[in-house]
């Protein structure tokens, strides 16, 4: 079980590396992975770096019941949630979700769940930097299905 | 009875604040935290609220020590 908030760069193959290393060979046998990073155009616009802030405390707090309801929903040896907050630029990791499972069913679908429940509600916000100069809060994220 | 409110991200903007103590005598709901702090104007459509960290509808009841969080939709991954 495990959240993190990187303030810093936030390294998701070395995470997941170290993550997996903890957990029981021969448990798992279907390890999903999502990361997203940042692009460098948005909307039509050039986009220089972003902000992410949020509401320290009730973001963990909503990212546990998400891996909680997942747990609920598929048989997971472990889940890990790992996000960034403060400021990014293009190219840099955002956002690790990873899930290990006996089988690829529950590792992927709980996976994707991860995802989308995590872009649905947990309290994070994007304000991007645009090559302008002006600063612009994202409204709304991409459907993700 | 005092509550504590607090706004993220365009709504922090638009407010011009974080985060305030605000003397909450006769309200009774979330919306009501809003109406009395932002001095009538309206919540801006899309809000979310949450109650002590959870999120919570409008209407929900309000009591003393509690902290209301107003914010646009969320943003991340």
């Amino acid at each position: 079980m495990a959240v993190h908030l990187f303030a810093d760069a936030l390294d998701p193959w070395g995470t997941l590396i170290r993550h997996q290393q903890a957990l029981t060979a021969g448990q798992f046998g279907a390890t999903a992975v999502f990361v997203g990073t940042m692009r460098d155009f948005n909307e039509g616009d050039d986009v220089q770096a972003m902000t992410l802030e949020h509401y320290p405390g009730m973001t963990e707090r909503q990212l546990e019941a998400i891996e909680q309801e997942a747990r609920e929903q598929w048989p997971l040896e472990d889940v890990l949630i790992a996000h960034r907050v403060g400021r990014v630029h293009p190219g840099d990791p955002i956002v690790l979700t990873a899930v290990w499972s006996a089988h690829r069913q529950a590792a992927f679908e709980s996976c994707r769940f991860l995802m989308e429940a995590l872009k649905s509600r947990a309290p994070f916000w994007k304000q991007e930097r645009l090559q302008s100069g002006q600063n612009r809060w994202v409204k709304s994220s991409t459907p993700g299905m | 009875m005092t509550v504590t409110v607090r706004y993220f991200a365009s709504l922090r903007e638009s407010a011009g604040r974080a985060r305030e103590e605000m003397d909450a005598a006769g309200v009774h709901c979330a919306l009501d935290v809003w109406r009395r702090a932002q001095e009538g104007r309206p919540l801006p459509p899309g809000t979310l609220i949450a109650v002590n960290q959870e999120y919570a509808a409008a209407d929900h009841p309000v009591q003393e020590g509690d902290e209301v969080a107003f914010f646009p939709p969320v943003t991340g991954g």
